[in-house]
């Protein structure tokens, strides 16, 4: 069949485009295909209320069944897409059926990259989907030692949420602080102190030489010069890249993404929102990618508005947030690594505080520590 | 429309209260959602739908029926 408007990705931004265009008075045909099985669910609980127990894995789930059948569209689950043909107006799926569309969105998020070599390895373990965190959880109950190769955001989520789980945890990076690419020094020694506060031995500095087995199974973690970290599961956090190989033969722009205009334009009819997309730059210069979920929704509504005739703005300030502890951090803008660092509220020892950071004199990001209000003020005050 | 918000899913974004301030706010302490109204008039829904759309944890759930 031919849908009107063929999402491939039913994760927040895929479901998003989808709700925004229905409540934009959208009345075409509306196909989601998902690889995963599940229902949309949301991400950003996996490493920290799902992984912990705290919340069943159905209260991850975005919308309930009544709102999902409202929206009238077809979820074609289980499935991927192999192939796009941009001119025909056509997408080829896994089991070889063949998707027409009038508009197409492009939503397919990103692939944790892994260790070579470790593929099949037991106890090694990525987190993006709702099955891995269901797996992790079940090793890490039975398990004494955890060792996260990786200590991005994600990474010291899970972390966080280990050594909660009484886990005995050792996080490793090459960077010189935790979250070095995303909050740069300041931040990452206040993090790095809080997670050695809390018993997680914190490697900064350190690479990894290649995992231990036996009979498959994975026993360690060997760093340079030439120690060995016992672990009875490893997690590696070592960033993703934008599912986008099925594209390869597509004739889109691909680079670190699939490349847009500032509307999400990628071709004629197809657009591309959320991890997986790469639009042209804002009023706020950012990175080639924002891997965040705020970004995916404020890009999938701006594009249903395309899709409809409907007028949005599309303000791109990079915000996300992140939960370790007794900590939330939230960050709008950005923190380069070599940004000038400021406390504007609170002290770092109070772990409540607001710094402001500037680059050539212009402040290019605020980050809060449980100062949900006053960030947001300094935000609304440097940022608009 | 109902208008009803998870405390344990909120995120303290406040995105909800930039998108509709006469409906929802944010507790000094944790910046945790208050909601302000259970039954916004009319005229507010079009941003309550907003600020539900927006909400980065999905904390937010209103009880109409989508227009399709």
């Amino acid at each position: 069949m031919t849908a009107d408007v063929l999402v491939i990705g039913g994760s927040v931004g895929g479901l998003t485009t989808v709700e925004a265009l229905r409540a934009g008075g959208f009345r075409g045909t509306v196909q989601i295909v998902g690889a995963e099985t599940h229902l949309p669910y949301d991400r950003p609980p996996l490493s920290k209320k799902v992984l912990s127990g705290a919340w069943e894995q159905k209260r991850a789930h975005l919308r309930s069944q009544v709102q999902l059948d409202s929206l009238d569209v077809e979820f074609l689950l289980g499935r991927r897409a192999v192939g796009l043909d941009v001119d025909a107006h056509g997408v080829v799926l896994d089991d070889g059926r063949r998707l027409g569309y009038g508009r197409l969105v492009l939503a397919t998020g990103l692939t944790p990259r892994t260790l070579p070599g470790t593929g099949s390895l037991r106890g090694v373990w990525s987190l993006r989907t709702l099955d891995d965190c269901a797996g992790l959880r079940a090793e890490l109950l039975s398990a004494r030692s955890l060792v996260i190769v990786g200590a991005g955001v994600l990474g010291c989520e899970i972390a966080a949420t280990a050594r909660q789980m009484g886990l005995d945890v050792t996080l490793i990076d090459m960077s010189p602080v935790p979250m070095w690419r995303q909050t740069g020094p300041v931040i990452g020694r206040a993090l790095s102190e809080l997670h050695s506060a809390q018993g997680v031995r914190v490697r900064m500095g350190t690479g990894i030489t290649g995992l231990l087995q036996e009979r498959g199974r994975v026993t360690g973690v060997g760093v340079d010069g030439g120690a060995v970290i016992p672990a009875d599961v490893v997690v590696t956090t070592i960033g993703s890249v934008p599912a986008a190989a099925w594209l390869n033969d597509s004739g889109l722009a691909l680079d670190d993404g699939v490349l847009c205009d500032e509307r999400g334009r990628a071709a004629t009819d197809v657009y591309a929102v959320g991890d997986v997309a790469r639009w042209s730059e804002g009023r706020i210069r950012v990175g080639p990618r924002l891997e965040n979920r705020t970004n995916a929704v404020q890009q999938a509504v701006f594009v249903a508005g395309d899709i409809t005739g409907a007028r949005h703005d599309y303000r791109q300030v990079p915000y996300f947030w992140t939960d370790q502890y007794d900590v939330r951090m939230q960050v709008f803008g950005l923190l380069p690594e070599d940004a000038d660092v400021r406390l504007i509220d609170g002290t770092v020892e109070s772990r409540r505080f607001v710094m402001v950071a500037e680059q050539d004199g212009q402040v290019v990001g605020v980050v809060g520590w449980n100062s949900a209000k006053a960030v947001m003020a300094a935000k609304n005050t440097f940022l608009g | 429309m109902m208008v009803t918000v998870e405390e344990d899913k909120c995120v303290a974004g406040g995105q909800c209260v930039v998108a509709a301030p006469a409906v929802f706010d944010q507790r000094d302490e944790d910046g945790v959602v208050i909601l302000l109204q259970e039954n916004p008039p009319a005229a507010e829904f079009e941003r309550v739908r907003t600020a539900a759309t927006l909400c980065p944890a999905a904390a937010i759930r209103l009880a109409e029926s989508l227009r399709s």
